[in-house]
């Protein structure tokens, strides 16, 4: 989780990840930060993100799409 | 033809209960948006707003188009502005523009007085209530010509402060006739609007909707953080036309979607404003075959698009697609360093002339001056051609090929120099997925910026296999993301500060 927060924050220094939960709904991050995020997912967690995933409610917190990451783990292995 | 309500006149008397322009809360038909700019141009007449800049200030929606329409009706002209601009930005268009009239909706009256305007502001749903003044709405027209403005629109000049670029009746009626004849645009067009309603680059859509009795899908900017859902809304609303800017296309092709959902009623996909990265080009042609493809170029100062050219063949991985031809009744040509015609594949500033050019900037006389100038070619009598600051050349197909900003070439170890050309070498290596290549004028070094899956030394080492050696970066960096500009242009003027804040504080 530690490793997504600091992408996350990376983007986004005056966010505080770790409580809000409605990235996508207030307009915090935008599709470039979408790509981003997925590039550097791969990088840090080895996990590609299938596109049918990438919707607003996997997105929304850092503690969802952390879920999601862990979830994509399982299912790989 | 004079007034580009001409366009709304006939088809709102043969499509009146058509739908125009829709987004997700509204929809509104051809014959309602011709009752609604009636209203709202009356309304106009009637507070004296005649021959003036009036601001829009509304999101993006089918009513900002209405008032729009109202604004010309009036005689006025519309200057779009939106709460997705940068906040100084806003502020410095008012400075600029002085308007003495603001068109708002219930959230944008609040937040005006944050930007410094003080004038009148006037709500949209009262607008739109006001009965027709026939006598008055028929007294703007019949004085009206068509080098009277329709919009200013304003674009980030290189130092920072906006240039408000002034469009006519006859530039944009010049524009559309072409366009749609290449687009072959016609009433069972169902366009995807991607394009912020701010910039000029949505003429294509509102226009050629107009024109022919089209219908235009706004779409929500948050469909393109999400791409298969974005697939899903084109198909359920059977968009068939698109033009994109290119980082919108990528976002679908570049993030997988294609496995899941693919475009099914696409027939035109025309695009611009950046290099289509090959690789993603080719996903698209796999995935949506039927299609046509055309990139489009063009700067805001020549109303619209100037170029284009229908892909036509396969691209090699560091091949650009080129920009092609001129659009008919526009006049391309190349200068050099001493004002003359390039020739024999050789590289020039593209210099536009035709009915296309612009007015030139809002108050701003000495800006206008200095690149709406003389045909140095015509030496006779007065021409005024536009100097894009865009270098290209001409390939052996005598196709247009874009090469640069002008203010992207340097001069390194004796040698002149492309930046975009290093881009797109570091394009070409398989694990970049964005490059920008700047140079420290300072320290005489060029600079390399990429985004990628690779380490900086690998990166390095594939550039040294593609560039001759005096154009090898002396530097490269990794990055997360790339700053872009509210167009979805790479933003240089920000990568630029960035680095040399980074450089200062070593």
């Amino acid at each position: 989780m530690e490793a997504l927060v600091r992408i996350l924050t990376d983007l986004h220094p005056d966010v505080d990840f770790m409580t809000t939960d409605k990235l996508v709904d207030s307009k915090i991050l935008d599709s470039f930060d979408i790509v981003t995020i997925i590039a550097e997912v791969d990088n840090e967690y080895d996990v590609a993100i299938p596109a049918e995933e990438i919707i607003p409610e996997n997105f929304n917190s850092a503690k969802s799409l952390y879920a999601l990451i862990k979830r994509l783990m399982e299912e790989d292995d | 033809m004079i007034n580009v309500l001409e366009y709304l006149d006939h088809t709102a008397a043969d499509y009146p209960q058509k739908t125009a322009f829709a987004d997700e809360n509204t929809a509104l038909t051809f014959g309602e948006l011709h009752d609604g700019a009636r209203a709202i141009g009356s309304f106009l007449c009637g507070h004296g707003i005649y021959k003036k800049p009036v601001v829009v200030f509304m999101p993006k929606s089918p009513q900002t188009i209405l008032a729009f329409l109202g604004v010309i009706s009036a005689g006025c002209f519309y200057v779009p502005i939106d709460e997705e601009m940068p906040a100084q930005r806003i502020t410095l268009i008012f400075e600029q523009l002085q308007p003495e009239a603001v068109i708002c909706d219930s959230a944008s009256k609040d937040s005006i007085k944050e930007y410094g305007f003080s004038g009148e502001k006037l709500l949209y749903d009262e607008m739109t209530g006001t009965p027709a003044d026939e006598d008055a709405l028929a007294y703007v027209r019949k004085n009206a010509i068509d080098t009277d403005p329709v919009y200013v629109v304003f674009t980030s000049g290189s130092t920072g402060i906006p240039k408000g670029v002034v469009a006519c009746h006859r530039s944009v009626i010049d524009y559309i006739e072409v366009l749609t004849e290449v687009l072959r645009i016609d009433g069972d067009t169902v366009f995807g609007l991607q394009v912020p309603l701010y910039v000029d680059a949505c003429l294509k859509e509102v226009y050629a909707t107009l024109k022919f009795g089209a219908t235009t899908w706004m779409i929500p900017k948050q469909l393109f953080m999400f791409p298969v859902r974005l697939v899903e809304f084109m198909n359920r609303h059977r968009i068939n036309t698109v033009c994109w800017v290119v980082s919108a296309l990528t976002i679908i092709s570049g993030l997988g979607a294609f496995k899941k959902a693919v475009p099914e009623h696409l027939r035109t996909i025309a695009f611009g404003s950046e290099v289509f990265p090959i690789r993603q080009f080719n996903l698209w042609k796999q995935y949506v075959p039927g299609a046509r493809y055309i990139n489009l170029y063009g700067p805001t100062e020549a109303t619209g698009m100037s170029c284009w050219f229908e892909v036509d063949r396969d691209f090699a991985l560091d091949e650009p697609i080129p920009i092609g031809q001129p659009f008919k009744n526009t006049d391309i040509f190349l200068l050099d360093e001493n004002d003359r015609p390039v020739t024999n594949g050789g590289q020039g500033e593209i210099c536009i002339r035709g009915t296309s050019l612009a007015m030139g900037y809002y108050s701003a006389f000495e800006k206008t001056g200095q690149v709406f100038v003389q045909n140095p070619l015509n030496k006779s009598y007065p021409e005024l051609i536009y100097r894009t600051g865009d270098i290209a050349r001409y390939n052996e197909r005598k196709e247009l090929v874009f090469i640069s900003r002008k203010d992207n070439q340097i001069k390194h170890m004796g040698q002149r120099i492309e930046l975009g050309e290093i881009e797109i070498a570091a394009n070409a290596v398989n694990a970049v997925s964005g490059a920008c290549c700047i140079f420290d004028n300072e320290k005489k070094k060029i600079v390399l910026f990429y985004t990628g899956d690779m380490d900086e030394a690998l990166v390095s080492q594939a550039l040294r296999d593609r560039l001759p050696r005096y154009m090898m970066p002396n530097l490269i960096f990794k990055r997360q993301s790339m700053p872009y500009t509210s167009n979805g242009k790479l933003d240089r003027i920000a990568l630029k500060q960035q680095y040399a804040a980074q450089s200062k504080s070593k």
